[in-house]
């Protein structure tokens, strides 16, 4: 029996009150596109669509009891997803609409800590939505803000028609200093296509990276073709950002074929240490000896590696890692990891 | 010989139970099918998710996607609660016909003559659970258990332990609740002094309880053997080493049912084999061999001949140990 076929994709929809994810559930849960899909909500609420596959869920965090503080699950997902599994066949997808002020970190390690959900689903990408014209106030008044966009694979851009285009440069260049390895969309009423957002594989490295060869490429500014709306305008740079709210930032390294034997436990230690404060980390590692690229990505203490491909002939054997977080120490984390290098 | 008389389902087998002497089979998408002088079928879900005898054998309760709590048997069903559109996670079964089922937050008691009590929590309740005597009933929860007392306006009393509880159950005599626990691991307490009795070292999570006849021991699936705790003592299992029973290298055990008056537990793994075990003397019999599913409910009948199961792919069937 093989697990990667009834293995089901897992979306998850994050972003505050008012961003528009109703808008955007709504359009999921009634446009053609040909897929069916399991909606996990908080509230029915809004949701003026009639269809038993909607499912009400109070957001339940549950510690694990292994003495790591960030090591949280959702309790109520587990049995949710345990039971729709119990029923396959109705819908080929399963999308999970957070609370405004949810933390996403729990929701995406339910797909890595819990067993069965783990054997039965998988993660495929973290989706946040992001209201242009409030960004600039929600970050002020909140974290769960910033959490959010830090956490994304994707971030839809929206109500792109409520702000000037100098705003919406500002925005932008603010949400890329947060996260600069996801994918932002610009939109207006949540009109993205909905192939950007659903079945991405975005926790899938391999396939991440097989969707975009550019990904962790450039100097944090990871540019993608704007799917806006006539808005042709190219975003900054992302270094300087005008919005001095932002706590999380992000940890750009790169070095060259590194040491299993120092990598490796280097990770290890950086994740236990530092997991509270590491969001997302993401990196193509090149090994001495090794013949294939090794990708990795984590959430908080939790890491998963695997290897994607074999170097190509003219492919430069380089290592990059992106840690985005809180608190990170920039140059500690540069020093040590240039140390694990092999030497040649 | 063990026999086995074979029921091909499609689905997942939530429950399957001898009522009346008639093996009932009730699956996830809310059918109950029986055995009864040929394969009969009864709708009473759209989705069935939690189930549970009551306690005179002799009807199904469940609960449902539908926000529905039914009692069943044979052609019948009644519903004898609604919940609007939110899913009906856990029922339970307790003397003098009291029905407890729970939504979300909420845990509902509902008595025989229709009057329902409803107790709130500040966590999802996981696991519902009557004490054989008495009307006490137990909720597991984040980071515990809640005693509640239905029938009195008294407190309800509150066993803490860190972690999320998942289930719960009484022993027979009434002096111990054990919960499964998100992590791989068991948590009991004494109920006359709150002393706390855990119960680790499970590579899974534990899905499947039973106690043996007079509670003297407790079977728990969630390893390639059946893990059986001493309960004869009167601090339980505390500072001994349970029996591990049928281990296999290369399967795990899903479910476990005590026969109703031996020492002797049937298995059920992961690849729908099932065996039976003495705990006397660890003997093995080989009741069915492995199916299409992972085994997930079985029961003895009073006549402690038959076996009836059921699986997670749906090959259901009843094993005649008698042959």
């Amino acid at each position: 029996m093989s697990e990667a076929q009834t293995q089901i994709p897992v979306t998850v929809l994050t972003g505050y009150l008012g961003a528009g994810k109703t808008t955007l559930l709504n359009r999921i849960l009634s446009e053609n596109h040909g897929k069916r899909y399991a909606v996990i909500v908080n509230e029915f609420g809004e949701i003026g669509i009639d269809n038993d596959l909607i499912v009400e869920s109070d957001e339940e965090i549950y510690e694990m009891n292994n003495g790591c503080v960030c090591c949280t699950v959702r309790g109520d997902l587990i049995r949710v997803v345990e039971g729709l599994m119990r029923r396959p066949g109705r819908f080929d997808a399963i999308v999970v609409e957070t609370t405004g002020l949810a933390d996403p970190a729990p929701v995406a390690q339910t797909f890595f800590m819990d067993d069965d959900v783990r054997s039965k689903t998988k993660l495929d990408a973290v989706v946040a939505l992001v209201d242009a014209k409030h960004l600039p106030l929600r970050l002020k008044d909140s974290r769960e803000a910033e959490d959010q966009i830090a956490f994304a694979d994707v971030v839809v851009l929206n109500k792109t028609d409520l702000v000037t285009p100098d705003e919406l440069r500002a925005v932008e260049a603010t949400v890329r200093a947060i996260n600069p390895s996801a994918k932002i969309h610009r939109t207006q009423r949540s009109g993205v296509d909905l192939t950007e957002v659903l079945d991405r594989g975005a926790f899938d490295l391999k396939r991440a990276l097989d969707n975009d060869p550019h990904f962790l490429d450039g100097d944090g500014d990871h540019a993608h073709g704007d799917h806006g709306h006539g808005d042709q305008g190219h975003h900054d740079h992302a270094h300087a950002s005008p919005i001095h709210d932002i706590s999380v930032k992000s940890v750009s390294l790169r070095g060259g074929e590194m040491d299993p034997k120092k990598f490796f436990p280097w990770i290890e230690k950086i994740t236990q240490m530092e997991g509270p404060n590491i969001l997302r980390l993401k990196g193509i590692i090149a090994l001495k000896d090794d013949p294939e690229r090794y990708v990795l990505q984590g959430v908080h203490m939790l890491i998963e590696g695997d290897h994607q491909r074999r170097w190509k002939d003219n492919e430069k054997h380089e290592s990059r890692l992106v840690f985005i977080g809180r608190d990170l120490d920039a140059d500690r984390l540069t020093r040590s990891f240039e140390a694990c290098q092999a030497t040649a | 010989m063990p026999t086995v008389a074979p029921l091909d389902l499609d689905g997942h087998c939530i429950a399957a139970v001898f009522l009346g002497g008639v093996p009932h089979f009730a699956l996830a998408d809310g059918a109950i099918h029986r055995l009864d002088h040929g394969h009969k079928t009864l709708r009473v879900h759209d989705g069935l998710l939690s189930a549970t005898l009551d306690l005179t054998k002799s009807r199904l309760i469940t609960g449902g996607e539908d926000g529905k709590v039914c009692s069943s048997a044979g052609e019948t069903s009644e519903i004898l609660a609604e919940a609007g559109r939110k899913w009906i996670t856990s029922v339970a079964s307790g003397p003098q016909g009291a029905v407890a089922y729970a939504t979300g937050r909420t845990a509902f008691v509902r008595f025989a003559d229709g009057k329902t009590r409803e107790f709130q929590h500040p966590r999802s309740v996981e696991g519902l659970a009557f004490s054989p005597k008495g009307m006490r009933f137990a909720v597991a929860r984040y980071n515990g258990v809640t005693l509640h007392f239905p029938a009195t306006e008294g407190k309800p009393a509150e066993l803490e332990w860190a972690g999320a509880h998942t289930a719960v159950t009484f022993s027979p005599d009434g002096n111990f609740v054990v919960t499964a626990m998100q992590e791989n691991a068991l948590h009991g307490w004494k109920l006359a002094d709150g002393k706390h009795m855990r119960m680790t070292g499970y590579p899974a999570k534990v899905k499947s309880l039973s106690w043996s006849a007079k509670g003297k021991w407790l079977a728990s699936s969630g390893s390639p053997g059946a893990v059986v705790w001493p309960f004869q003592a009167k601090d339980g299992p505390m500072g001994k080493a349970p029996l591990e029973l049928g281990t296999r290298g290369d399967a795990m055990v899903t479910c476990v049912a005590c026969h109703p008056t031996q020492d002797v537990t049937a298995i059920g793994y992961n690849d729908g084999m099932i065996m039976a075990v003495r705990f006397a003397d660890t003997k093995e019999v080989l009741l069915r061999r492995p199916g299409k599913g992972a085994v997930t409910a079985m029961m003895w009948d009073d006549e402690e001949r038959r076996i009836v199961f059921g699986s997670d792919a749906g090959d259901c069937g009843v094993v005649d140990i008698s042959g």
